[in-house]
């Protein structure tokens, strides 16, 4: 049996990340939060905008530190012509490389001009400052077309920027193997549906793309029932981050009844220190209406009362 | 140094996007039992397996440990794994034979680009602190890049649009290619901009894909292919990822890389080249004149599997010698911003 | 044709829970400076740089290599990106000892890696993935059954755990670039801190840590110029499915096959009667024991009685984890290599006040994922 379309759904990646950035990044940051640019000189002679970490020749850290103008010329450009998400302008703008006067090496930024017919390689830019700053790369807004001669800064006193944070955002669109979306339906209907493999003859639940002994999918449709033996399991006694149930409690490996491999689930309605390696237990459904693509309508599994199963059957599963 | 040939080769039909899960075993398995069955081998006659694959174009974190499955590694198997393009996974493979531990390894490559919003994702390959935030997009980057060349006269847009029209024509004659068939120049060139200077036609299309290789040593690539592809020299390296502080018109470390595995001679060169502009770059970094054959698969432009395409040019190179139609072969792979890291495989019929 | 190869020097980071007076591209300097200065070599003496790192969003860089080219000494050279979930620092080494091998190159640059406060590892193994459900269990869940098998198997006694947590957390004291310094640990305060997934306790668990570690592997050639070289005898890797059919999840197959293909290349026809030194990962204390059968030392379910016995302290039979150990500290990309690392200075008698007293061969352990990934090196103080 298998299904035309797999399940398909998005994972949502979000996080900020928090850089730590050592004393060259770290003397960088906290100048653009005091509206200055500096870069750092080489053993090359050169100076590097943003600085660099380690001399390009020599490999030593990099002491020597040069603060630049926050005015320079576009090296070369491209246009975005329609800007994607988090970049420093939400219009279209250019994306330059500018050598700001005093630098000898070109650094990334947005300018902000209304078509490509305004941007042209060697034009005079200069930074457009955010009014208020973190010591962070985005402290330069974006850079703008010239219209006043570079003047130093005003100086503002900082508080030095060790740290800085960079959410990022991505969205990837999950499938779902064809062999596991037969497997997901059937949970919708309440069924614990596996497959067997074509080769060894065992039963998977999931089922697989890919028999991991064998590397061929694994094609045979077989219904289980919901009930089966504990292997082994451990008794859940710490409070973690995003924990729905209140410690004690078990995480098991279930091998249901006529399958061949075990998953992980919970075991409850029953004090956590009656659990046994071998114990028989049921599924206990949600009701029918939360029924969803997921082994979640599964809350729990709890002890059936029948007798333990002999650890001669199950000791191939551990 | 022991004598190494690719002696087996299959890919994915370049797909815009596939159903499959993002940890390639949809692709995968297939290939492998193609392989397989054009070799007459069987996973007990593989000494050492490595892949080249990304967490992030799949969006989880050991997605590379599912795709191991589609090999059936049971009884276990000497199986390691790089995070970049699996043509640097056959390097280790061609190093791990050369150790003499083994005689035989298979490399595959897989990525499902379409999973995710690829532009936006290689922006993280940037400078973490300076660049990233600023969210460049991979467009972003080649552009600035194509921009220079074009204002020091290094190529042109109309240059550029040749390639394009060169490629696509190729790729008609590749049964696995995503794009086949092309305007010409003039009419590419009424085209409007996608992130000026580049054109739709100057960027690689989004592409599922994947590809496996299968190399052997001496007698045992003798055994296996009427021709085997020997590889006479393969080399990689890298360049600084200050973006501004290295020329972006030229590709020291292809040079390096060219240097080392030796490149004269060459008939045939498959170039992994993303845009336009890169195939021209490093055409004049190589010096190949008119007379080698640049990229008769199509190429990246004609479809585009991430984390495979470099794999791809080596596999696609070797048919050449396979075939009898050249004696001596070029495959570069690249990764990273702008170039940033590129190998050099040179192969030869005997 | 296989060329001879050993360890030049190592280097390793001061191991914190937050390095945060370092950037990335500090925190593998501090190790990789280290290890050069180790092995008196200068950049220009390094061909090619082999790095290793667990999952890309631990940092959220794709392939973070690529933009530490410059920082480490890669731009020009061939740079090599490893990633075999926990066992990559291992793998890392083995990768790095095999382009020596080939004849390829004549020093090579290895160090991997991780800085887990630059996000939350926790949160970047356990992004939700689509029609998968949370078990809800927890970091330790998913191991902590396979210990309670190994104990219901091999009829360990209770305390076997904590044994092996006191005495790694005693030899981390030893060891100045420890995450954690527990110089008065005792099977008894180990016994009594919390029971978190039962049967593992609070203080049977590893950190989590930033660090790197380095090593500078040459050629015979090369190796000519130090004084006393980790010789390398013998590298494997074995890789498995996470699960399938019949799994041995306690003495998995892979890591079977890797310690007997590993042995055999060494020459070892006893380990435990051959081996001076191990460092094992052990990221929870019964790990030690399981190893210690996966590995060959002991016959299956005899693994405890070395461990209760005492004979794996400093001074034992068989020292494991003198630096130690995960339990001490955890890096996770770098923890392997650190395994390595340590193998290598206890064979060289560079490892301090954690020297294993004439330790003239050791073994280095790393694995991965669900305990499917494996690899390891054999060390010599003589050529092999």
């Amino acid at each position: 049996m298998t299904v035309a379309e797999p399940l398909s759904a998005p994972i949502e990646l979000s996080f900020a990340y928090t850089r730590s950035l050592g004393p060259t990044l770290s003397r960088f940051m906290t100048g653009l939060a005091a509206r200055q640019v500096t870069g750092a000189r080489g053993s090359d002679g050169r100076v590097y905008v943003p600085p660099l970490e380690y001399d390009p020749v020599t490999g030593t850290a990099i002491t020597d530190f040069v603060d630049v103008s926050d005015h320079g010329e576009v090296v070369t450009w491209s246009w975005a012509a329609e800007p994607l998400p988090g970049q420093p302008l939400d219009r279209p703008f250019a994306w330059v490389l500018v050598k700001l006067d005093g630098a000898d090496t070109p650094m990334l930024h947005a300018l902000d001009v209304p078509g490509p017919q305004d941007v042209r390689t060697g034009m005079r830019v200069q930074a457009r400052w955010a009014g208020e700053r973190a010591g962070h790369i985005r402290d330069i807004v974006c850079f703008e077309p010239e219209t006043s001669a570079g003047v130093a800064p005003a100086m503002v006193d900082v508080d030095a920027v060790t740290l800085v944070t960079t959410p990022i955002e991505l969205r990837v669109q999950h499938s779902a193997s064809i062999q596991e979306t037969r497997y997901l339906q059937g949970l919708k209907e309440g069924r614990l549906l596996g497959q067997r493999c074509p080769k060894c003859g065992k039963v998977y639940i999931p089922p697989r793309g890919a028999c991991p002994v064998d590397g061929v999918p694994t094609e045979e449709e077989v219904e289980l029932p919901d009930r089966g033996v504990v292997t082994t399991f451990c008794v859940v006694n710490v409070p973690f981050l995003g924990q729905r149930i209140q410690p004690p409690y078990v995480a098991a490996y279930v091998l249901l009844d006529g399958a061949d491999i075990a998953f992980l689930h919970l075991i409850l309605d029953c004090p956590a220190e009656d659990v046994r390696m071998g114990m028989r237990v049921e599924a206990v459904w949600k009701p029918r209406d939360e029924w969803e693509h997921g082994l979640q309508n599964i809350t729990h599994f709890r002890p059936t009362g029948e007798p333990d199963a002999d650890y001669a059957s199950f000791k191939d599963h551990l | 140094m022991r004598e190494v040939g690719v002696v087996g080769f299959a890919q994915s039909r370049q797909m815009r996007q596939t159903t499959g899960t993002t940890n390639g075993v949809e692709m995968l398995v297939p290939l492998i039992t193609e392989v397989f069955s054009d070799l007459g081998l069987t996973k007990h006659d593989i000494g050492f397996w490595c892949s080249g694959s990304s967490d992030y174009l799949a969006g989880r974190a050991f997605s590379f440990v599912s795709a191991v499955d589609a090999t059936g590694p049971v009884p276990p198997i000497n199986e390691s794994h790089v995070e970049a393009d699996a043509a640097w996974a056959l390097y280790e493979a061609w190093t791990k034979i050369q150790t003499g531990e083994v005689d035989t390894a298979l490399v595959y490559g897989f990525g499902k680009s379409s999973a995710g919003d690829l532009r936006r994702t290689l922006a993280l390959q940037l400078d973490p602190y300076v660049l990233a935030p600023l969210w460049p997009d991979s467009l972003a980057i080649a552009g600035l890049q194509a921009q220079l060349g074009i204002d020091q006269g290094k190529w042109s847009e109309q240059a550029m649009a040749e390639v394009a029209v060169r490629s696509r024509r190729d790729a008609e004659t590749n049964p696995n290619a995503q794009l086949a068939g092309s305007k010409d120049v003039d009419s590419l060139l009424a085209e409007p901009y996608i992130a000026q200077p580049l054109r739709r036609h100057d960027c690689a299309p989004i592409t599922d894909g994947a590809a496996v290789v299968v190399l052997a040593a001496e007698h045992r690539a003798g055994e296996l292919a009427e021709r085997p592809a020997w590889i006479s020299g393969i080399a990689h390296a890298i360049d600084s990822a200050h973006i501004g502080a290295r020329d972006l018109t030229t590709s020291p470390s292809t040079l390096t890389a060219a240097q080392k595995a030796g490149i004269d001679g060459v008939e045939v060169a498959e170039l992994y080249t993303p845009f336009t502009h890169q195939e021209l770059l490093l055409r004049a970094e190589l010096g190949l004149g008119d007379d080698v054959r640049i990229t008769p698969s199509g190429g990246a432009l004609a479809g585009n599997p991430m984390f495979a395409g470099g794999l791809v040019r080596i596999g696609e190179a070797a048919r050449q010698i396979w075939s009898g139609s050249a004696g001596r072969v070029l495959a570069h792979a690249t990764g990273g911003p702008a170039l940033q890291q590129n190998l050099v495989c040179v192969m030869e019929g005997r | 044709m296989k060329e001879r190869a050993a360890v030049l020097g190592t280097g390793q980071t001061h191991y914190k829970a937050k390095r945060q007076d370092v950037s990335m591209a500090g925190l593998l300097r501090e190790a990789i400076d280290r290890a050069m200065a180790d092995a008196h070599v200068d950049w220009p003496d390094i061909d090619a740089v082999v790095v290793g790192k667990a999952p890309d969003f631990f940092e959220g860089v794709m392939m973070p290599d690529l933009f530490l080219a410059d920082a480490i000494g890669a731009v020009g050279k061939p740079l090599l990106r490893v990633h075999t979930a926990g066992s990559v620092g291992g793998s890392t080494g083995v990768v790095a000892s095999s382009l020596v091998q080939a004849g390829v190159h004549e020093r090579v640059l290895a160090v991997a890696w991780e800085k887990q406060s630059e996000s939350n590892a926790m949160w970047a193994l356990s992004i939700p993935v689509p029609f998968n459900m949370p078990v809800n269990a927890g970091a330790g869940g998913y191991f902590a059954p396979h210990v309670r098998s190994y104990i219901r198997r091999s009829g360990a006694p209770n305390h076997v755990g904590a044994i092996v947590a006191a005495k790694d957390r005693r030899n981390g004291a030893k060891n100045p670039y420890a995450h954690l310094q527990q110089a008065e640990m005792t099977v008894d305060k180990v016994q009594a801190s919390q029971m978190l997934w039962d049967p593992i306790r609070y203080d049977e668990t590893c950190p989590s840590s930033d660090g790197a570690c380095a090593v500078v592997i040459g050629s015979e050639r090369a190796a000519a110029a130090v004084e006393r070289p980790a010789w390398i005898h013998a590298t494997s890797m074995r890789t498995e499915p996470t699960t399938y059919a019949g799994r041995d999840q306690v003495n998995p197959q892979a890591g079977r096959d890797c310690a007997a293909a590993l042995w055999k290349q060494a020459g070892i026809t006893n380990p435990l009667e051959e081996i001076d030194a191990a460092e094992i990962y052990v990221p929870f204390s019964w790990f030690e024991p399981m190893w210690l059968e996966n590995l060959g030392f002991m016959g299956e379910g005899e693994g405890w009685r070395l461990t209760e016995a005492g004979e794996t302290e400093i001074g034992g039979k068989l020292p494991i984890n003198a630096s130690g150990g995960v339990l001490s500290s955890n890096p996770i990309g770098a923890s392997g290599m650190i395994r390595f690392a340590e193998a290598a200075m206890q064979v060289m008698g560079r490892a301090g006040e954690h020297q294993v007293d004439g330790a003239r061969k050791a073994v280095g352990h790393a694995y991965g994922g669900g305990s499917q990934f494996f690899s390891m090196w054999v060390v010599g103080a003589d050529k092999p």
